[in-house]
């Protein structure tokens, strides 16, 4: 957000109530490794899922894949780590 | 007996995010992972209250806001006279009939900062009124949030910026405080120690926490990269080894009953699968300073102070 | 102010304390959370025993602190109840930093201060610097003159806070043991009259995360995030909305003021400034609490000598009357401010710097000196503030100021 975009007082909520979820804020650019996913080796543990301090892989039901959401991951690594069948690996952003 | 809450890890995994993607804690920041758990056990309409800490600001820098759910955040010390006053209002409300819910949880949460220290004070009076809350004190061993400060809840021998590696003190000359022992020492329905590895145990113990009638109190380990000096990916792997040490055994207090909880049971039960202190030590650069000729005598002393809260634990739990 | 029957009303014997819990108590409120400190004691111990005897439906928390008893409140109001503490003193810092969060969080508490010396030495009795010391804390304050008016302003002070346009926690200051613990004829309104009067609480709206208009309230079913973290970029706004609504709860008062006055038949000037014979005076005081009533029966006294003196009391401290403090004295000559705390190492008391500011821009220009009195429960005698109406008189007579600032009352 740069300044020109920036409310006045009159514009803004009292108290200083939040008026934009988190979600609009894109965490994915402070990564400098990120999550590959070997979906063949993956056993839908759900681990990867609980363990992410961003909430940036989710489990779609329908088609039974884990998706990373690279708009938030922040590439921690800790999916890679405890991922019982090694089925995740940590490749260096921007190579292929 | 308090009816012990079975689900399937997809079933988590298909829980709303309540604590939304897109906050600004740091990569590999273990007290986010405990928040998005615990958000996990919430059973029905919940408010929740945190204190002054990384977790408060990282979550809701304005304009933007990481809780799906109702939040308010006043000041460090208070986060249980927050909940305090929460539960009250909720109370005569309900009584009023101004409320359209049937229940609503409150769920409050805090660091070692705003919890051993500052906090202790609103914590204890909260307990001591019986004020039905969950406290979730999620604890990564210094005041993070100001730059990595010794806490209460620093361990002993821990380099922080209070408590540096220094040539004449190296690190933190006092003992970790026993919060969770003192918590037990109210009288309080629910206490409990939990840590992220173990992730079923967490959400039971705070879904536990939820249904008890009065105060629960959840301690919960959650590794700082930034703070411990350890791997961001290692967060997880650290509060399993704390855990596998008895540097952080689990356990519950029901009603001032201890009971060992299953990982820590385990080592209970064969001693030998205790892991060495140095294991979890050598993780973190915080510790790195005990891995040299002149500090090294200090390992045994961690080592000392471990086995002999290990060996309460185990006498108050029946298991000596 | 005048004494009217109404009636419905009845006159009953209650100290400071004990009118301010019957008010609370009346108002309805929901959450009281309080921690005992002299001399607000009675206050905490009367509505305990409403709550205990079910006279009253209110969670009552006894905190641990004070700290936690402002804190308690501010998050009741926050799920939407009407809350109320009381303290003094040392408790009153004691919340300090939350004062802050709570008008930042722009919640409608109601406090009472039982107004009391701060410590060291620490010391029980009656002056203004507890709460003087929180005038630039965002709470609205008010000071009484007597129980009667605690009475009438606690009241109020709900309609004030909670009014939508105003949404700012609220202060009724009374004098420690002058007016908290000394036996007056209160008149009390019917319960009725006083639920009717004030109403249920009214939650204003606010824009949400999720893009709705919902109430400012903590429920899950419309959730709000309360208290984030400012930056640079938005803090000053914040702010200025304080400020805004502080600007706007100005003429809000008085209407509150006014319309309880047509109720009770009590008025207190226009709800801001109360005159005492100021309309042709030449000489006045200005002071606030109970000091004034000691101030009226010397001004009776003078005038009845052919002295032309009046006085001042100023209500409604924040927001400050200006307008109202410009007309009051814009034929006085002379006037002394009395000051019942001190601002070590500044240029005189609070009241007399904010006096003597609002007069710089007026085109008026009379003399203004300062008194400072009382501190720490000192006796204001009328031969005391006969000796200020006396120095008045000389600044007048011969337009020589001695000393603009002087200790009254104390042992030289």
């Amino acid at each position: 957000m740069n300044t020109q975009e920036k409310k006045s007082w009159k514009e803004i909520p009292m108290a200083g109530v939040c008026w934009v979820p988190s979600t609009a804020y894109l965490t994915g650019d402070w990564r400098t490794y990120r999550p590959i996913l070997d979906s063949e080796k993956c056993t839908r543990c759900m681990l990867c899922h609980i363990y992410c301090p961003d909430g940036a892989i989710a489990w779609k039901a329908e088609t039974n894949e884990m998706v990373f959401n690279y708009d938030y991951c922040k590439g921690c690594g800790i999916c890679e780590v405890e991922c019982p069948v090694d089925a995740i690996s940590m490749k260096l952003e921007g190579e292929g | 007996m308090i009816l012990e809450w079975k689900f399937t890890a997809k079933e988590i995994a298909e829980k709303p995010e309540l604590f939304m993607s897109g906050h600004r804690a740091c990569a590999g920041c273990a007290p986010a992972t405990v928040h998005r758990l615990i958000l996990k056990a919430v059973r029905g309409p919940t408010i929740a209250t945190n204190s002054t800490g990384c977790m408060e600001v990282t979550s809701t820098i304005y304009p933007f806001t990481a809780w799906k759910i109702p939040w308010i955040h006043t000041a460090f010390e208070n986060v249980a006279a927050n909940a305090s006053g929460i539960e009250a209002a909720l109370k005569i409300l309900k009584r009023k009939g101004k409320l359209k819910h049937e229940h609503v949880d409150v769920i409050a949460l805090a660091g070692d900062g705003g919890t051993f220290d500052i906090g202790i004070q609103a914590l204890s009076g909260a307990v001591e009124r019986g004020h039905d809350f969950l406290y979730v004190l999620y604890d990564n061993e210094a005041y993070m949030n100001t730059g990595i400060q010794r806490s209460g809840g620093t361990p002993f021998g821990a380099w922080t910026t209070t408590s540096p590696a220094g040539k004449k003190i190296p690190g933190k000359p006092q003992l970790k405080k026993p919060i969770a022992d003192i918590m037990v020492a109210h009288e309080m329905p629910y206490v409990a120690t939990a840590s992220p590895a173990y992730w079923i145990d967490l959400l039971k113990k705070a879904r536990k926490g939820l249904e008890v009638e009065g105060p629960a109190f959840l301690h919960v380990i959650a590794p700082c990269p930034r703070g411990w000096r350890s791997d961001p990916s290692k967060s997880i792997e650290i509060s399993r080894l704390a855990v596998e040490t008895c540097v952080f055994p689990l356990w519950e207090a029901i009603d001032g009953e201890y009971n060992l909880s299953a990982p820590s049971k385990v080592i209970a039960l064969r001693p030998e699968r205790k892991k060495a202190m140095e294991e979890y030590l050598k993780t973190q650069g915080r510790f790195r300073h005990l891995f040299t000729p002149e500090f090294k005598h200090i390992i045994g002393k961690i080592q000392e102070v471990v086995d002999r809260r290990w060996q309460k634990l185990l006498k108050k739990c029946g298991m000596a | 102010m005048v004494l009217t029957t109404q009636k419905e009303s009845k006159a009953i014997a209650l100290n400071g304390d004990e009118a301010v819990a019957l008010a609370a108590k009346q108002c309805d409120v929901d959450v009281v959370a309080a921690y005992p400190i002299t001399p607000q004691t009675i206050i905490v111990e009367r509505f305990s025993e409403y709550v205990h005897n079910g006279e009253v439906d209110t969670e009552f928390i006894c905190t641990e602190s004070e700290h936690s008893a402002l804190t308690c409140c501010l998050a009741a109001a926050a799920v939407g109840a009407r809350t109320f503490t009381a303290t003094a003193s040392a408790g009153l810092a004691l919340m300090h930093e939350i004062l802050y969060v709570t008008s930042g969080c722009r919640a409608p508490v109601v406090m009472a201060v039982a107004n009391r010396a701060l410590s060291a030495p620490i010391n029980i009795h009656c002056d203004h610097s507890d709460s003087m010391v929180e005038r630039d804390s965002g709470w609205i304050q008010i000071y009484v003159e007597n129980s009667q008016e605690a009475y009438d302003s606690i009241i109020q002070a709900f309609r004030i806070a909670e009014h939508q346009e105003i949404s700012l926690p609220t202060m009724v200051g009374l004098d420690g043991f002058f007016l908290s613990h000394t036996l007056e004829n209160v008149s009390v309104l019917p319960d009725e009259t006083v639920r009717k009067f004030v109403g249920q609480r009214q939650i204003p709206l606010v824009k949400n995360h999720e893009g709705k208009l919902v109430p400012y309230k903590l429920d899950p079913e419309n959730p709000i995030t309360i208290g984030p973290l400012d930056l640079h970029d938005y803090y000053f706004e914040h702010k200025r909305q304080q400020e805004e609504a502080m600007r706007k709860a100005s003429e809000i008062i008085r209407k509150i003021h006014d319309e309880y006055a047509n109720i009770s038949g009590r008025r207190y000037g226009n709800g801001r400034v109360d005159s005492y014979r100021l309309e042709d005076a030449e000489l006045a005081t200005i002071c606030l609490g109970s000091t004034a009533g000691t101030v009226k029966t010397v001004v009776d006294q003078l005038r009845a000598k052919g002295v032309k003196a009046g006085l001042l009391r100023i209500r409604t401290f924040r927001p400050l009357p200006v307008q109202d403090i410009l007309e009051a004295l814009q034929n006085v000559k002379a006037v002394a401010v009395m000051d019942r705390s001190c601002s070590f190492g500044g240029y005189g008391g609070p009241v007399f710097h904010e006096i003597r500011h609002v007069l710089y821009d007026s085109g008026t220009h009379p003399h203004v000196v300062n008194y400072i009195y009382g501190l720490g429960g000192r006796d204001m005698s009328q031969l005391l503030v006969q000796e200020i109406y006396r120095d008045l008189a000389r600044i007048l007579e011969t337009g020589k100021i001695d000393k603009s600032i002087q200790f009254i009352g104390l042992r030289e």
